[in-house]
C-alpha cells in the first residue's frame, strides 16, 4: 500500500518537475535545466519519451524470457506472465510511438519521417501486434504457449538488428544516429540528469507494478477456473 | 541399425529424402508453383498498368521489385508446412524423422522454390521495365542470393508456426513482415547500389548484414524448431 502511494507520488513529482522547472541558457540555481540549442522547451518530452521506449524494450525482453522459461519448464504460468508483459509492452510502445511522433512534428516538421529509430519502434509495434494475432488464432493452451514463445524468440533475434545495426548505417534525424553525436552527451547538467534517471526509475517501477497486478490477476483467474467457480 | 554409415550420412540422406519428396509432390501438383508464377505475372502487369507507359525513377523500381518478391513469397511459401497439415501427414513425419531433417529439408525446398520465383521476377523485370538497368551485376547477384537465403530461412520457421494456427493465410504476412523488415531494408539498399553502379566495396556493409541475418535466423529457427514441430 505504501509502495503504491510512493510510486504515485514519485511519478507525479517527475511530471510536475519536468514541466515546471525553467530552462535557461546557463543554469545557476539547482532547479534550472540547461538550454539545448534548437530544442528549448521541446526537450522536456525527453523525460517521458525515452523511459517509455526503454520500458517497451524491457517488457519485450521479459516477455521473451518468460517464453523461453515456458519452453524449458512447460509451466503454463510462465506463458501467462509472458502474455501479461507483452500486453504492457504494447501499451508503452504505443505511448513511445505517439510521444516520438509529437517530438518529430515539432522538431523535424512531420509526424512521421521513416527515420531508422522511428522505423524500428514501428517494427516493435508490428511485432507486438503479430504476437497477439498469433495468440488469438490458437485455441489449444499448450500450442498457444509454445508457438507464441517461439515467435517471441525469433522476433527477439531480429531486435538487435533494429536497435544497433540500422541506426548506425542509415542516416537519420533521431539523436544518436549516423549524423549527430551521442544521444545525451554533455548537454545535461546535474539537475536534468537526476530528473531523467528518476523518470527512468519511475517508469520501470510503474511497469513492474502493473506486471505484478496482471500476474496476480491471471493466477486468480486460473485458480477460479480450476476450482470450478 | 545400419552399420558402416555414420550419423552424418544418415542425416543427409533423411534431409534429402524430405527435400526430394517435397520437390516431387510440388512438380506433380504444381499448387505453389502455379500460385507463385501467376502472382508474379499479375503483380507485374498491375504495376505496368499503373505506370501507364511513364518511366518511374530506377530508385523507385528497386523498391517495387522487392514489393513483388515479398508479396509473391507471402502468397506461396507457407505451402511447405500447411500442405502437411492438410494432407494429414504430419504425424507420419513426426514419427519417422528427426525434426532437424524436416527443418533443413523444407528450408532447402523453400530456398529452391523461392530462387525459381525470384529468377522469374528478375528476368521479367529486366525485360519489361526499360529504365531498370543493373550497372554492377556483382552486387546485384550477391544481394539477390543472400536475400533469397534470408527470405527462405525466415519464411520456413514462420510457416512452421502458422501451420498449427487457425487463420493461416492472413496470419502469415502479419507474422513475417516484422521479422523480414531488416532484410528488406538492407536488400533494397543493396539493389539501389547495384543500379547506381557503385563499386562492390560500398555494398560490403549490406553483405555483412545479410550474411549475419541469415546465420542468426537459421540458427534460432533450428533451435526453436523442436518446440514448434512437436506436440
Amino acid at each position: 500500500m505504501a509502495l503504491k502511494l510512493l510510486l504515485g507520488l514519485w511519478i507525479a513529482a517527475i511530471i510536475v518537475v519536468g514541466i515546471t522547472f525553467p530552462i535557461v541558457p546557463v543554469p545557476q540555481a539547482w532547479y534550472e535545466f540547461p538550454l539545448i540549442p534548437g530544442l528549448e522547451n521541446k526537450a522536456r518530452i525527453m523525460l517521458f519519451h525515452v523511459p517509455m521506449a526503454w520500458v517497451t524494450v524491457l517488457a519485450f525482453l521479459i516477455s521473451m524470457g518468460y517464453g523461453i522459461r515456458y519452453l524449458v519448464k512447460k509451466n503454463i504460468d510462465d506463458d501467462e506472465k509472458s502474455a501479461a508483459s507483452a500486453g504492457l509492452g504494447l501499451l508503452f510502445c504505443v505511448l513511445a510511438t505517439v510521444t516520438g511522433a509529437i517530438w518529430a512534428r515539432f522538431n523535424w516538421g512531420a509526424f512521421w519521417n521513416w527515420d531508422p529509430r522511428q522505423t524500428s519502434i514501428f517494427a516493435l509495434l508490428l511485432i507486438y501486434g503479430a504476437y497477439f494475432a498469433l495468440r488469438s488464432a490458437l485455441d489449444v493452451e499448450e500450442k498457444r504457449a509454445a508457438l507464441s514463445a517461439a515467435y517471441a524468440v525469433i522476433a527477439g533475434a531480429t531486435v538487435p538488428f533494429f536497435i544497433f545495426v540500422m541506426p548506425r548505417l542509415l542516416p537519420g534525424l533521431h539523436p544518436g544516429s549516423g549524423g549527430s553525436g551521442p544521444l545525451m552527451g554533455g548537454t545535461m547538467n546535474a539537475t536534468l540528469r537526476i530528473v531523467f534517471y528518476a523518470s527512468l526509475a519511475g517508469f520501470t517501477a510503474l511497469y513492474f507494478w502493473m506486471l505484478n497486478l496482471r500476474n496476480r490477476l491471471a493466477k486468480l483467474r486460473t485458480h477460479h477456473e480450476s476450482v470450478g467457480g | 541399425m545400419k552399420s558402416g554409415s555414420s550419423f552424418a550420412v544418415r542425416w543427409l540422406q533423411a534431409t534429402s529424402a524430405i527435400f526430394s519428396k517435397d520437390i516431387k509432390s510440388e512438380l506433380r501438383t504444381r499448387y505453389a508453383l502455379n500460385a507463385l508464377v501467376m502472382f508474379v505475372i499479375t503483380t507485374l502487369s498491375i504495376i505496368l498498368f499503373a505506370l501507364g507507359g511513364e518511366a518511374a525513377s530506377s530508385e523507385l523500381m528497386c523498391g517495387v521489385l522487392w514489393i513483388i518478391i515479398f508479396f509473391s513469397t507471402m502468397s506461396g511459401m507457407s505451402r511447405s508446412f500447411v500442405s502437411e497439415e492438410e494432407r494429414g501427414t504430419v504425424l507420419t513425419l513426426q514419427l519417422m524423422t528427426r525434426p532437424s531433417t524436416v527443418f533443413f529439408g523444407k528450408l532447402f525446398f523453400n530456398f529452391v522454390l523461392l530462387s525459381g520465383t525470384n529468377l522469374l521476377s528478375i528476368v521479367l523485370y529486366l525485360v519489361l521495365i526499360t529504365n531498370f538497368v543493373v550497372r554492377t551485376p556483382a552486387i546485384f547477384i550477391v544481394v539477390m542470393l543472400l536475400g533469397t537465403m534470408g527470405l527462405a530461412s525466415a519464411c520456413t520457421i514462420i510457416a512452421a508456426i502458422i501451420a498449427k494456427a487457425n487463420t493461416k493465410g492472413t496470419l502469415y504476412p502479419v507474422l513475417s513482415f516484422p521479422i523480414l523488415l531488416p532484410l528488406l531494408l538492407t536488400v533494397i539498399n543493396g539493389t539501389l547500389l547495384s543500379v547506381e553502379g557503385a563499386p562492390f566495396t560500398e555494398a560490403l556493409e549490406e553483405v555483412q548484414i545479410l550474411v549475419s541475418y541469415f546465420v542468426v535466423i537459421t540458427a534460432v529457427s533450428y533451435l526453436l524448431f523442436d518446440y514448434v514441430w512437436k506436440d
